[in-house]
């Protein structure tokens, strides 16, 4: 059977990447003696599939995993019990908040989520100076940025990949800098908008601070949701950063 | 401030694999410090990366914060960018475990494994907020201490370092924390660092500096002589007589990041006495101590359970010589079977078909490359650095890989070796091609990879004496190789720097005059000098001009019978007149037995220290050749070059 994994990633251990985690995750499944599948062939790896990528330095409530088992779908393993079984085998910082069972047909994560929510810390900037910056650039037809691909100057608009725009005040009060926060829905396709990216189009651009992914979207005929709804108790967005 | 995470946080967003200043590793202690609890910060002066899988800094980790009146941390050397930000905004060296500063520890302990990251020690210490030499400290610094392969020589750094520690670290670091929980206790007051300092140089394989004198004649060096007569004459080394009584690591620390070595690794035994002479590691470690068998397995077994990981490696200096390696390495494949794939290595691969035999056992899958070291590429120059293995043995050892389907065979040698000729150097290649024709029976393209590294002679060895090649030397005897090679269709060539092999040279048997070099090229800049894109040789140079030192007088020189070495008021147990008498040997081309197997030639590892080895067999393993059951050579002698190096006579 696959299963899908939900977990956050915070504090200290945001600054791995998503290959050390993809790690991480092998020998905590080892650990756990979880009955993971493993790949036929010269190097057999186990049956992981990885959602979006996090850019190492940034926060998750919101993180996903499908894994491959051996053991058929109504058999004895306790999926209820994974994530308290998984969680002390990760790093700290590493929570495994809910396991769910996937169909095979399912599209991967990667496919199947299309916009994801940001709460971005912006250092040195007002709520109300960040809120006149964000109504100019809702308000722009086109956000044209220009990146390097294969030593060749590529421009692309991006715009259309700005769902919405939100300031939600300043920042908490333990983040390193003052300043303010803002709540971003930023499309993963057809051209996946970076935080980063975001901040750089502001006018003048601005720094970024602590980022957290807070959601990953699946939308199916207009409806929006999650790839796995989030636990009853899952973190208000205040807390994020918070650790 | 007891925690720099807050300063730090904003800047690892600006810097490259930030994961390596995290910390968070599985196995890692959470510390609590207390006035009555002696802090240490065990550093290891490279990156994350490269220190972290350091067993020695693991296993006193954890020896340390098993006792209730010790905490110990970890530290690794910054990387240049994050440095730069550091020093920018004044942020300390810090742990890694709670990021506390360095300067708040009573004492940072360094694990010296390379000539090279000497720059890096002396980078860290200031980072630490710690005067980097040791006559500027106060009470309320920490003390400096180093120990590793390369302390046994540690006049080039003697003037950076308060305390230095001669061998197996597992007991004398509880003797060495009571002395200073002593100090700690009587609120280190002023004046009390020199006492304390004279406190340790009682305690046996402690070797502190600053007490005793050096004495040069003109250019040479005469005497070290303690300047108190309760601070012993010689310091000896520290031998635990039974590993059996240290399982450790008993829970490494598993990174968060890839490291070097990123497996399980279990210590099979420690020492060994192939006496392969140019090996510093083989002679002052000797003599051999395995691990029982038994608890090898609960090792391996506990170790993957609560790692996660899927590849152990066995350590050693040679682990095919583990008595009973067969059936070890048949229970660990075993025992493993029902689970998720697991891969055995054995990182010192012996040359012959028994070691091929074993890793075809235990390396089930991925089948690529292996890797052997003849070191030398002649029979003769064999004998000279007594390390016997025949050409057959090689072949065989080849002939196995290939039929059992390895692809790539890598090879390791050194050149620069005492009496080397043109010819030596060229049957290296030879060797090469016939490896490679070997393989074609088996693989359509096989591939041989010659590794060639400079030999850098090392303190405690029977090459202590001799002149090492120079830079030009070396070049032209890889230039010979690459030469003749290069229509030699699979076989390609690689090598190490000549360059810094001379750097390597003068601070391997430098005196203490060396050390204002190290220190102006820390002051210029020069950190990480082993890595091959910041290793710059004109800073060494025109630092050594500076001081008034010739490189060559240091590296290039062959040492007399009478001369003092600067390490010779230190012991590893080796009788000096033993190590002479192998050298003389090593000339006449005569090889030495295996003292494990074979009766004692009293070289004083043993004798002087009464212990002896701990071999669970008296008998070689199978296919056992190198150093046994074999003719021992010719004893024509030879003699040295005939050519006078570079610098002799200055």
């Amino acid at each position: 059977m696959r299963i899908r994994v939900r977990f956050s990633k915070t504090g200290k251990i945001r600054f791995s990447s998503h290959r050390d985690m993809a790690r991480c995750w092998e020998r905590a499944l080892r650990r756990a003696e979880v009955p993971v599948a493993i790949t036929e062939g010269f190097s057999p790896r186990p049956k992981m599939h990885f959602g979006l990528a996090l850019s190492t330095g940034h926060e998750s409530l919101g993180e996903y995993l499908d894994i491959d088992l051996t053991e058929p779908e109504g058999s004895a393993l306790d999926l209820g019990a994974l994530p308290e079984r998984l969680t002390p085998f990760l790093p700290p910082g590493v929570d495994v908040e809910t396991v769910s069972i996937i169909e095979r047909s399912e599209l991967s994560l990667q496919e199947a989520v299309t916009v994801c929510t940001w709460l971005i810390e912006i250092p040195g900037v007002s709520p109300e100076e960040l809120e006149s910056n964000v109504q100019t650039m809702l308000d722009a037809s086109s956000l044209p940025v220009t990146r390097e691909r294969k030593g060749k100057e590529v421009s692309d608009d991006i715009r259309p990949g700005i769902i919405s725009l939100r300031v939600v005040g300043a920042t908490p009060s333990d983040a390193p800098e003052r300043g303010a926060l803002l709540e971003a829905e930023l499309a993963t396709q057809p051209r996946s908008v970076r935080p980063s990216e975001l901040l750089a189009a502001f006018d003048p651009p601005r720094n970024e601070g602590r980022v957290c992914r807070t959601h990953q979207w699946i939308i199916t005929d207009g409806a929006r949701r999650e790839p796995i709804p989030a636990h009853a108790t899952s973190r208000a967005p205040a807390e994020v950063g918070a650790r | 401030m007891t925690d720099v995470w807050p300063q730090l946080e904003p800047l690892l967003a600006k810097v490259a694999k930030p994961a390596r200043y995290i910390g968070l590793e599985d196995g890692a202690r959470t510390p609590h410090h207390a006035p009555d609890k002696v802090a240490w910060l065990l550093s290891y002066p490279d990156t994350y990366e490269i220190g972290l899988p350091n067993q020695g800094l693991q296993i006193l980790y954890e020896i340390l914060n098993e006792n209730p009146h010790a905490v110990a941390e970890r530290a690794y050397a910054p990387w240049t960018d994050l440095e730069g930000l550091l020093r920018d905004r004044n942020i300390p060296l810090f742990s890694l475990d709670s990021h506390r500063p360095a300067g708040l520890f009573d004492l940072i302990g360094f694990n010296l494994s390379a000539e090279l990251t000497y720059t890096n020690l002396l980078n860290m210490v200031d980072l630490a907020g710690v005067p980097v030499r040791s006559a500027d400290r106060r009470p309320e610094h920490p003390l400096i201490v180093a120990g590793g392969h390369c302390t046994y020589n540690p006049e080039p750094i003697a003037d950076f370092l308060d305390i230095v520690v001669l061998g197996d670290g597992e007991e004398v670091i509880t003797e060495i924390n009571e002395v200073v929980r002593d100090w700690k206790k009587s609120g280190r007051t002023e004046g009390s660092r020199e006492n304390v300092l004279r406190e340790l140089s009682h305690v046996v394989g402690v070797y502190v500096p600053s007490m005793y004198d050096v004495t040069y004649e003109g250019a040479n060096l005469v005497a070290v002589t303690p300047r108190y007569p309760d601070v012993p004459e010689r310091v000896e080394k520290r031998t635990v007589a039974d590993l059996a009584e240290f399982p450790y690591p008993k829970t490494q620390l598993v990174p968060i990041t890839e490291v070097v070595h990123d497996r399980l690794n279990v210590e099979v035994f420690r020492g060994c006495t192939r006496g392969c002479r140019f090996c510093q590691a083989g002679m002052i470690t000797r003599p051999v101590r395995e691990r029982p068998a038994e608890q090898v397995r609960t090792m391996v077994e506990e170790g993957l359970r609560r790692t996660g990981y899927d590849e152990v490696a066995l350590t050693s200096l040679s682990t095919a010589d583990f008595s009973g390696i067969e059936k070890l390495v048949g229970d660990i494949v075993q025992s493993t079977d029902d689970g998720p794939p697991v891969s055995v290595s054995l990182p010192s691969l012996r040359v012959d078909a028994f070691g091929v035999g074993i890793a075809t056992q235990i390396q089930r899958a991925r089948r690529t490359g292996l890797t052997f070291a003849p070191e030398a590429g002649t029979w003769r120059m064999r004998q000279v650095i007594n390390k016997l293995i025949r050409e057959e043995d090689l072949y065989s050892a080849v002939e196995a890989a290939y039929a059992n389907g390895w692809r790539r065979v890598k090879l390791y040698f050194l050149t620069g070796l005492p009496t080397e000729t043109d010819e030596d150097t060229l049957g290296i290649a030879e060797l090469a091609r016939n490896c490679v024709q070997l393989g074609k029976a088996h693989t359509k393209s096989p591939s041989v990879t010659v590794s060639v590294g400079g030999f850098v002679p090392k303190p405690f060895t029977p090459f202590q004496w001799f002149g090492q090649n120079t830079v030009e030397e070396l070049r032209r005897k890889i230039n010979l190789l690459r030469d003749d090679t290069r229509k030699s269709h699979g076989v390609q060539v690689k090598w190490h720097d000549p360059k810094a092999t001379l750097v390597e040279g003068i601070m391997s048997r430098g005196d203490r005059r060396v050390g204002a070099v190290i220190e102006e090229v820390w002051r210029q800049g020069g950190t990480f000098q082993e890595w091959n894109e910041r290793f710059d040789l004109d800073l060494w140079t025109s630092a050594m001009a500076a001081h008034g030192l010739d490189p060559d007088w240091y590296a290039y020189r062959h040492r007399t019978e009478d001369e003092v070495l600067p390490w010779d008021h230190l012991s590893a147990g080796l009788h000096k007149d033993f190590l002479w008498q192998d050298w003389r040997d090593a000339l006449a081309e005569v090889g030495l037995p295996d003292c494990r197997w074979t009766p004692c030639y009293d070289c004083g590892a043993c004798t002087g220290y009464s212990i002896e080895h701990i071999v669970a067999s008296a008998t070689p393993p199978a296919g056992g050749s190198q150093g046994t059951g074999q003719d021992l050579g010719t004893s024509v002698p030879v003699t040295l070059l005939g050519r006078a190096p570079v610098g002799m006579g200055s």
